[in-house]
């Protein structure tokens, strides 16, 4: 029943290279749509955790902006994500680096 | 043409739609044969006797295996109805698909519902309960359930703890998403009654 399940998803999954993992900095183009006219914008930091699977994956990037951190979530697969560029790949030795969270200065 | 299908609930996922995740439920629903036609003449109403699910000979009773030797096809598990207008546009052994839904359709979905068995008036009717502290004695219980002398019985239809669930439900104008005819799937906006393998009813919405 599940393989059922994966093979109706598998029309809405996005075409996109998705091996970027927690720890790498991407590029996150989003189509934001203001009334009429629609604009990309782009969101660069470094990822904190991917979680669940299929269309409802989920990705939280962080970056600091202006002095003050800042994290967006946004679904891998939605089609207003334009694309997603791996920026750099990084080790990290956390599956979920909270810790940049807490930390002064990064990157 | 008011048509009707069986199928069974194989369970939900969130999909993009119009560009927003939406929580949906996939459906399966094989091809259902008909086993009768009902006429106004012979029956007192036109309706469509449907099978869903074909079984082996020995699994049906003998009055059942009679009534589809008679028609000429073979047993189903289920048999359910549903009412048409136009009769004499089917024939005995006519198979009826998903393909009679369309996207964007609003469909109704019928079910049991899961059954959670002998549940108290908090879960059964979302009653708020008393606090769980301060001294409170009156927890998870429902309460006064009337009056006094006047009128000196409970009303008819108190809402009071008791089997919960098990029971028929209709999810009325569930939208529909997708029709997959080659595989049989339809795919709804929503939830739908029962757990996964559920034997559900579609059918139309009325309006």
């Amino acid at each position: 029943m599940d393989s059922i399940i994966r093979a109706v998803e598998k029309e809405y999954l996005q075409e996109r290279d998705t091996s970027f993992s927690p720890g790498d900095i991407i590029r996150v183009h989003e189509r934001i749509s203001e009334g009429a006219k629609e604009r990309i914008q782009v969101f660069e930091g470094i990822v904190l955790k991917r979680s669940g699977s299929g269309t409802s994956e989920m990705i939280t990037v962080r970056k600091i902006s202006s002095g003050i951190g800042v994290e967006k979530t946004y679904p891998v697969h939605s089609p207003k994500v334009e694309k997603i560029e791996l920026v750099k790949k990084n080790r990290t030795r956390q599956s979920r680096p909270y810790f940049l969270r807490r930390l002064r200065r990064i990157r | 043409m008011a048509l009707g299908i069986l199928a069974r609930k194989i369970g939900m996922t969130q999909l993009f739609v119009d560009g927003s995740a939406v929580g949906t439920t996939v459906i399966e629903a094989q091809p259902s044969t008909v086993v009768q036609v009902k006429t106004v003449e012979t029956d007192g109403y036109n309706a469509l006797q449907l099978g869903y699910d074909e079984v082996p000979e020995r699994k049906v009773t003998k009055p059942l295996r009679g009534h589809f030797g008679k028609a000429g096809v073979a047993p189903h598990r289920h048999l359910f109805e549903v009412r048409i207008d136009d009769p004499d546009q089917y024939k005995v052994g006519d198979r009826v698909d998903v393909g009679i839904f369309e996207e964007g359709d609003k469909i109704d979905v019928i079910g049991t519902s899961r059954g959670l068995g002998f549940q108290g008036v908090v879960k059964r009717w979302n009653f708020a309960g008393g606090p769980k502290t301060h001294g409170s004695h009156f927890h998870r219980r429902p309460g006064s359930v009337g009056n006094c002398v006047n009128p000196g019985r409970v009303v008819k239809g108190k809402k009071l703890p008791g089997q919960t669930g098990n029971k028929r439900v209709t999810a009325k104008s569930l939208r529909v998403v997708k029709v997959d005819v080659e595989n049989n799937l339809v795919v709804v906006k929503g939830s739908t009654p029962g757990a996964k393998g559920t034997v559900l009813q579609l059918r139309k919405s009325n309006g």
